[in-house]
């Protein structure tokens, strides 16, 4: 921070821009994702330190940390908070950073809705938090709340746990569609001339396939958790089973949203990877096409196939049937891209640096997430690691080590351009290193686990389970400790990093030929697009300009 | 030639793979329990087959993933391209299609083997009662019961599992004869359940209002152990019940002493409400409290028919 600051022109230090700004309401897309990125990594801190509470209690076979219905209390809003806050709305908030940047558009298609979408958020997280303190403790009935579990609250207090719970999630569902509507206008309509379809970033894509599904589906699970408050509530019967409703109803109503979610959570780390592996491999992205419409495929392959969360509800045959082969189409889409990630880094050539080892990292573990999937997806196997411990391993083989390792990635890779100052590689190093490590240790031993035969969601359990359920609680620990290194880089690099130049990694994209940090409305003057997207190599089309160059005095 | 030596170490390595994968895919056996029904071996190896098939892909990419990291490296400072390539439309073309014939292999391995736990007796019958409906199609509508040698009744509740033997007997143990087909006709009165055990390889959710049958077909004697799997409120953890897998005499002779002299075990859910557990942190959150068990001698077993479904519920 010397004196050359004083004369530097970049909008951060302009009354209009600053950190006042992100504590306002603010409309201007930029503004409104760093809001969400900053606010749902809070929530990610919270889920996490729950999640160090969880591992506590199973580091012994006995319960002895917390006791049952803390316990079950702590699993509940540890998945709740880790998909519905930390997630499904960092994907938001990330997507609502870039996506007009990559498209050429000042701003979304509608500024006002998108800054009311965001700041639902807060609120209803703090609500469901707030849980906590009712004298019945929050929801204890799992992230499902299937009923009639859910619907075993205290008697005399309407205000309890799962209510709150309800509540919190219908908002949360309500921001989302109106970030849904906002995302899929403003993509159709605000692209800048020559932005074709077929020039867009995989990354935007993979939202416009995202948000699509958010509109399809989200309605069924808010439709679901408004039955289930008036059940709870209200004295009506739609999914009490002694009083002719029927709970198998609610189940088909949350997967047919929640399976699609995953995906709404995936993409845009697919789209993450596909933005990261060509600028550190120097490579277009091999097989573009396939992986812009391979996102499409899978969001539309993905509404069919919820029922395989339910295989053993009571699911006659013909059904378990059916819906094992749609689920496991979808390993085709997923295939190519994949595929593509890897031919995009094979005969390249490879820069290492934090953001690539991270979208690596997370596509290599990706692997084992997705053939898992499809394992599961085999009736007969299913029917016997169902509710174990093996779904755990899966499903945080992808929601952490794949798509929180893409949210990492996308962090150092677009740092330098939301905040116009370059992050400290090695810390970045470190930290990637110990969630690497972290999270294989901590979810690699859930499989075997899972395939012994541990019951998903118990307090306590067999002595024989001991071994691998050490290894995970330390590799639990160690993930805590990892965010550790990322806190101080952020924050430190905020504050004294190097100033980056506009386009310091070489990247394609519209987002880097504007200034970092980009101007208010983004552009000085709208672009007109004229290029495919990752011409990286292509002669004709690279502006390599030395001087451009993130290594140099600036 | 350089080519044609790089095609010639590209499928060297697709050779060594397919072993490596191979040889996982035979070890996968050893990482289940042991298997206690007929039902267990089928799923095992497609258990084993599904593992060859992911290690093969996941070696396969890890591998070029790893030697890229080792060979591709940029010099530092150099940005310019590594290959100028976009696609390659046979390649594309390619991994499409290999995919889609891999998935649709896997699902006709995954419906064999289905179709066989089928006939063994593993596939669930539903019998959903509407009152709404006439009883006559309320009862199973395409699902014939598969014939059984014996006919266990399961019920289950918050948090406790109690069994009824064709004599009358109620226990809150599981005894099975070995190599005989054994019905079990489940129940469940107040939430859903799932009973769970992992030697048999099979798991099936129990829901209030619908009588669920399984049959099952134990082939090796010894003590397993039967879980909830599905998370059913305070107390889900301790929720299991001893299973007996043993000769039909020692069977036939565990039900005479158990006429004689029922066999009530200790229900560890009634005993931790009453006497909670040292923790480090302590909430007392409400929780649906635990009925001690009632090992009845009730009525005599008898299959419900739809309209008694309630009566059921309420008062097992
Ligand atoms: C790519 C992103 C994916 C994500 C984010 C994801 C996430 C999840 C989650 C969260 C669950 C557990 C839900 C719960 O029980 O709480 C789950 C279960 C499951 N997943 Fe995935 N998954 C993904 C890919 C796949 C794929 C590619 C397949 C199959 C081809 C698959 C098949 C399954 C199946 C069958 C289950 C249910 C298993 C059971 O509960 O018995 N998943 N997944
Ligand atoms: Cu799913």
């Amino acid at each position: 921070m010397t004196t050359h600051d004083s004369i530097d022109t970049t909008p951060q230090n302009d009354p209009e821009n600053n950190w006042r700004h992100y504590f306002s309401f603010s409309t201007d897309h930029k503004v409104i994702g760093v809001q969400y990125m900053v606010m749902t990594f809070i929530f990610f801190l919270i889920g996490g330190l729950l999640a160090m509470l969880i591992r506590a209690e199973l580091i012994t076979p006995a319960s002895n940390v917390v006791d049952r219905p803390l316990y079950n209390g702590l699993f509940t809003l540890h998945g709740t908070i880790m998909i519905f806050l930390w997630i499904i709305p960092f994907n938001a908030g990330i997507s609502n950073y870039l996506v007009p940047l990559m498209i050429g558009a000042r701003d979304m298609a509608f500024p006002l809705l998108n800054a009311i979408s965001f700041w639902i958020l807060p609120p209803s997280g703090l609500l469901l938090i707030s849980s906590f303190l009712l004298p019945n403790g929050t929801a204890q009935s799992g992230w499902w709340s299937y009923p009639p579990i859910s619907l075993q609250i205290p008697p005399g207090q309407p205000i309890n746990g799962e209510f709150i719970w309800i509540v919190s999630i219908v908002l949360i569902g309500i921001s989302s569609i109106m970030g849904a509507v906002n995302f899929v206008t403003t993509i159709f309509w605000m692209r800048a001339p020559g932005m074709t379809f077929f020039r867009m970033p995989v990354f935007v894509w993979s939202v416009l396939s995202a948000q699509l599904l958010q509109l399809v589906n989200l309605p069924s699970l808010t439709g679901a958790l408004i039955l289930l408050l008036f059940d709870l509530n209200f004295g009506t019967q739609f999914f009490k089973p002694l009083e002719n409703g029927d709970p198998i109803i609610y189940q088909h109503l949350f997967w047919f949203y929640s399976h699609p979610a995953v995906y709404i959570m995936a993409l845009p780390a697919f789209g993450i990877f596909a933005e990261v592996l060509p600028a550190f491999s120097r490579n277009p992205l091999f097989g573009y096409r396939s992986l812009a419409v391979a996102s499409l495929g899978i969001a539309v392959v993905s509404i069919f196939v919820w029922v395989h969360h339910m295989f053993t509800s009571a699911t006659p045959g013909w059904m378990r049937m059916l819906f094992m082969v749609t689920s496991m189409l979808v390993a085709v889409p997923t295939g190519v891209k994949a595929f593509g990630w890897t031919a995009t880094i094979w005969k390249s050539k490879l820069h290492l640096e934090t953001p690539m080892l991270f979208a690596m990292g997370g596509a290599a573990m990706f692997l084992l997430g997705g053939v898992t999937g499809v394992m599961l997806a085999a009736v007969p196997f299913d029917i016997h690691v169902h509710n174990t411990y093996f779904i755990v391993g899966h499903f945080h083989y992808i929601v952490f080590n794949t798509i929180t390792m893409a949210i990492f990635a996308a962090i150092y890779f677009w740092f330098p351009k939301i905040t116009g100052r370059m992050y400290a590689e090695g810390w970045g190093k470190v930290h990637f290193w110990l969630t690497f490590i972290g999270a294989n240790l901590t979810f690699f031993p859930m499989l075997p686990l899972g395939l012994q035969g541990m019951v998903r969601r118990i307090s306590s359990y067999d002595p024989r389970y001991q071994g691998w359920n050490i290894l995970a609680s330390l590799g639990g620990f160690l993930l805590g400790v990892s965010v550790l290194p990322f806190i101080a880089n952020i924050v430190g690099s905020l504050l004294y990093g190097q100033r980056a130049s506009n386009n310091p990694w070489l990247a394609t994209g519209l987002e880097w030929t504007t200034t970092s940090p980009p101007p208010r409305d983004n552009f000085e003057e709208i672009p007109v697009v004229k290029r495919p997207p990752y011409d990286y190599g292509d002669p004709k089309y690279s502006v390599i300009e030395p001087h451009d160059y993130h290594q140099q005095e600036n | 030639m350089s080519r044609f030596l790089e095609y010639f170490l590209i499928a060297s390595y697709i050779a060594v793979l397919l072993v490596i994968s191979h040889w996982i895919g035979a070890q996968a056996y050893s990482w289940l329990p042991v298997e206690a029904t007929a039902e267990a071996q089928k799923v095992d190896s497609l258990f084993s087959f599904l593992t060859a098939i992911g290690a093969f892909i996941i070696l396969g990419l890890v591998g070029m993933m790893v030697y890229s990291v080792l060979f591709f490296r940029a010099p530092k400072n150099d940005y310019s391209e590594g290959h100028p390539s976009r696609g390659d439309i046979k390649l594309e073309v390619l991994w499409t299609a290999a995919p889609t014939l891999l998935v649709l292999w896997v699902a006709w391995q995954g419906f064999n083997i289905y179709q066989q736990l089928d006939i063994l007796g593993l596939q669930q019958v539903v019998h959903l009662h509407t009152p709404l409906e006439e009883p006559a199609s309320a009862a199973s509508i395409s699902d014939i019961p598969k014939p059984a040698d014996e006919t266990i009744e399961v019920f289950v509740k918050q948090w406790d599992w109690s069994f009824r033997y064709p004599n009358n007997v109620t226990s809150n143990e599981l005894h099975l004869p070995v190599n005989r087909r054994t019905r079990l006709n489940m129940h469940a009165k107040d939430v859903l359940h799932s009973f769970y055990v992992p030697e048999f390889r099979l798991q099936q959710y129990i829901v209030p209002g619908r009588d669920i049958d399984l049959v099952v077909t134990p082939t090796r004697m010894g003590e397993y152990k039967l879980k909830d799997a599905l998370f059913s409120g305070t107390y889900f953890a301790l929720m299991d019940a001893n299973v007996h897998i043993e000769s039909l005499e020692e069977y036939n002779q565990w039900l005479t002493t158990a006429e004689q002299q029922p066999l009530a075990i200790k229900n560890q859910a009634v005993a931790e409400y009453t006497q909670p557990p040292k923790t480090l942190l302590k909430t007392g959150w409400y929780t649906v409290a635990p009925e001690p068990p009632a090992i009845a001698q009730s009525a005599p077993p008898k299959r419900l028919t739809a309209n008694e479904r309630k009566v059921m519920n309420d008062d097992t």
